[in-house]
């Protein structure tokens, strides 16, 4: 703002322009190739995780851990490339949030399943 | 009330060049912010349907199993869809920080036509199920399967009718730093809707068809 101590305060468009010739230089989201690179990992994983259920070359406990951990890199390659997770203003209280939430999301899916592997052969 | 709003001389906190638009308002900032809070409560509504979905997958009383069910051909190209419709919506906040407007609709346009081709996948594989002995009230392992993959599909759909309002938004306002955070919450949104289909790819449907 300092550079234009007499502009009209914030006309959106003239704003949005403004932004654009500044982020010719040093954009703040990344090169296209940032969206690019994100699209053909998360491609990747996919099939990776298809052909590794398909093939079954290990056991299915293996697999399933391996598959998870796939499924878990996802995760990071749509926060990153694709949700601008490092971009938001700091304290990232987002993180924290969301760190949370995924506590929570653990935590309710392996009791859950603890608490019924006590039910043995019983139907429910 | 939005309207006036839109009129109202910013109230520029962060004024910093390098902050993208969408940021450039405190309350543009909170309501991100807030957004990632109701990510973080939807994340606990789907950890509770797989919680579910994983416990009662067994339990198919003599109906239908997931390995007898699951099309590989038909899973994997709701997969690919959503992905690539992931990474068109991240193209779309692109083209909006790049100040191109049209760039921005255009790749908008594009991920709504995604997610309707599959929503229209996810609706003829729900009526395949139900047509050939596999309804909603057939088994535990049904139910748990429409509830959770079907939440999911909800979550979809209200996405494509969220992103046509805004892009009806654009289309009248332009690229403002309101409209600017609309998008980019829009696109939280559908990435997050991403992240929990890979889940249910890897823990439904891979895991289905592993046996």
């Amino acid at each position: 703002m300092s550079q234009h101590p007499d502009r009209p305060s914030d006309h959106a468009s003239s704003h949005a322009a403004d932004r654009a010739s500044s982020h010719a230089s040093n954009p703040p989201s990344g090169s296209p190739w940032m969206y690019i690179a994100g699209f053909v990992i998360s491609i990747a994983l996919t099939l990776g995780a298809l052909w590794l259920a398909l093939a079954r070359q290990f056991s299915t406990e293996a697999l399933l851990t391996v598959i998870l951990i796939l499924a878990i890199l996802q995760i990071g390659v749509q926060m990153f490339f694709f949700m601008h997770v490092t971009e938001s203003p700091r304290p990232q209280f987002n993180l924290w949030i969301l760190g949370l939430g995924m506590f929570f999301t653990f935590v309710v899916i392996a009791s859950s399943i603890w608490i019924m592997s006590f039910g043995g052969a019983l139907g429910y | 009330m939005t309207i006036a709003h839109d009129r109202l001389p910013a109230r520029e906190t962060r004024a910093d060049r390098d902050t993208p638009l969408e940021y450039s308002l405190e309350e543009g900032a909170l309501r991100i912010f807030g957004f990632w809070l109701f990510l973080a409560t939807d994340l606990v509504l789907f950890a509770c349907l797989f919680a579910t979905y994983v416990i009662l997958r067994d339990n198919t009383a003599g109906g239908p199993t997931e390995m007898q069910l699951f099309d590989v051909p038909t899973f994997t190209a709701e997969t690919l869809i959503l992905l690539t419709s992931s990474f068109t919506g991240g193209l779309g906040t692109y083209a909006m920080h790049q100040g191109s407007k049209r760039g921005l609709i255009a790749w908008m346009i594009v991920t709504v036509l995604l997610g309707l081709s599959f929503i229209g996948l996810e609706v003829r594989e729900f009526a395949a199920y139900a047509t050939h002995g596999a309804p909603l009230q057939r088994s535990a392992f049904l139910s748990a399967f429409f509830t959770l993959v079907g939440t999911h599909g909800c979550h979809v759909s209200l996405g494509i009718l969220w992103m046509l309002s805004i892009l009806y938004q654009l289309a009248r306002r332009g690229v403002t730093a309101i409209t600017a955070r609309k998008v980019f919450i829009v696109g939280l949104y559908w990435h997050f809707l991403d992240i929990v289909w890979v889940f249910i790819f890897s823990v439904v449907y891979l895991n289905g068809v592993m046996g």
